[in-house]
């Protein structure tokens, strides 16, 4: 399912082939359907109504809970800069997290962006993995937590087993401060403000889909690639040939 | 004056007359999202905005060439007649589609910020979806064709760095696969989202 290619490392193009949405095989459509229609159920009974709601709480509120959930990420950011080789951002981003925890009161308030902080992008164990050559096998949706791809979800165990510090101070160490109950609440409004931030789109996309599981489907894999990539330009991920052969003028 | 010289001067004009009438892709977009801007926030039933909407779109947005796209390798093994039959039916969907998507939004304010000129043929234009209170910035670019400068066509919106072209021409592929490789299940799919 996970195939690897140890010198695609070093190559910036292999990476981009690899993670090329079309290249990743729907080998198990049939449950991804379903754990689809399943997530969509409890989406409709949960996540929507709450983002939605959400979305009215005042500003600063909502901006603190965004704040305070992408310092915590930074735990698991961190490593997989390491691991990435990428240093300097390693650096950069324990400094925001230290900053931002004391100064910024628990995460709540970004100082470290008023400093002048360069923009934070999330990593995670799923893009090392792809950045060292491992290609994302098929394509997963599981249910309750959503898209993901076999490479993905594989390197998400590492999140229990030692890779993620919030889950080791909150789950797995009784450290008198945390308790399993923040880790988990971490986890859903994390998934309840990335609902409420794409309320309009998501519900847009699914009203004007006439395959709304293909449309999610395609989403999630452009955008995993251009997270490998650490890229938001279109034009480095798109192959335009594919364009160009069309003329209507 | 010699026949040379009128003869630089009917080049110099013709040269001049077209870059008088060559439009910028970044003047272009900004002019196409005020028109909906303004159609957004008038006054008037859903339907006449949706109405209007579509005129918009039929004017800026090259509907043939992102339907050419959105098949991708599916339309080279097309007959014209098929050919005619998708074009027919993804204009409708593309159109209701569209109006459908914009009428959501109230008066959206979207700034044009840069450019990029890719080739002859593209440029992409960078904007920025402005945020409010509930919804937060978006970034928007537009991926202009500009083989004719007089008359450039949008031919896809990335949002946040996703391309809706792409998503479409997946999401047509994955009807097609889904039956075996057969274009009339596309043509019901569109048909049905189009009528209801």
């Amino acid at each position: 399912m996970i195939s690897l290619n140890a010198y695609a490392g070093s190559d910036g193009d292999i990476v981009l082939k690899k993670n090329k949405p079309a290249e990743i095989n729907d080998c198990f459509e049939n449950f991804n359907r379903a754990s689809f229609a399943l997530n969509q159920a409890l989406d409709g009974v949960i996540f929507q109504p709450v983002a939605k709601a959400y979305r009215f709480l005042p500003s600063p509120v909502k901006a603190g809970v965004s704040n305070s959930l992408e310092n915590i990420s930074n735990l698991v950011t961190i490593p997989n800069n390491i691991l990435q080789g990428e240093y300097k951002k390693a650096g950069v981003n324990s400094g925001r997290f230290v900053i931002n925890s004391t100064v910024g009161v628990l995460g709540l308030i970004n100082v470290a962006k008023h400093m002048g902080f360069p923009e934070y992008t999330k990593e995670d164990y799923g893009q090392s993995l792809a950045t060292m050559g491992v290609g994302p096998g098929c394509y997963l949706v599981l249910p309750v937590i959503g898209p993901s791809t076999a490479r993905d979800a594989s390197a998400s165990v590492l999140n229990f087993i030692g890779g993620d510090p919030w889950y080791n101070i909150t789950v797995i160490n009784d450290t008198h401060y945390f308790s399993d109950f923040d880790y988990y609440m971490s986890r859903i409004m994390s998934g309840v403000d990335f609902r409420a931030k794409n309320y309009d789109a998501i519900e847009n996309l699914e009203k004007n889909s006439i395959d709304f599981y293909a449309s999610v489907k395609s989403l999630y894999l452009q955008d995993r690639q251009q997270k490998i990539l650490n890229t938001d330009k279109i034009i480095e991920t798109q192959n335009d040939s594919d364009w160009e052969e069309i003329e209507t003028q | 004056m010699n026949l040379k010289k009128i003869f630089i001067l009917l080049i110099l004009f013709t040269l001049n007359l077209n870059n008088a009438f060559s439009i910028e892709p970044d003047i272009f977009v900004q002019s196409t999202v005020n028109r909906a801007s303004d159609v957004l926030s008038k006054n008037i039933p859903k339907q006449e905005k949706i109405a209007e909407l579509k005129t918009i779109a039929k004017e800026t947005v090259d509907i043939k060439g992102v339907g050419f796209y959105s098949l991708g390798v599916t339309r080279k093994n097309l007959n014209q007649d098929q050919i005619n039959k998708f074009l027919e039916l993804f204009e409708a969907y593309f159109l209701k589609s569209f109006s459908s998507r914009l009428s959501e939004y109230t008066n959206p304010e979207i700034d044009v910020r840069g450019k990029k000129v890719l080739n002859e043929n593209y440029t992409i234009v960078n904007s920025i979806l402005i945020g409010t209170s509930i919804r937060p910035e978006v970034k928007i670019d537009w991926r202009i064709y500009t083989k004719n400068p007089e008359s450039p066509l949008i031919r896809d919106l990335i949002i946040e760095g996703l391309s809706l072209a792409r998503t479409q021409k997946e999401e047509f592929a994955s009807i097609i696969n889904s039956n075996d490789g057969n274009i009339e299940a596309l043509f019901k799919a569109l048909k049905e989202f189009s009528n209801n």
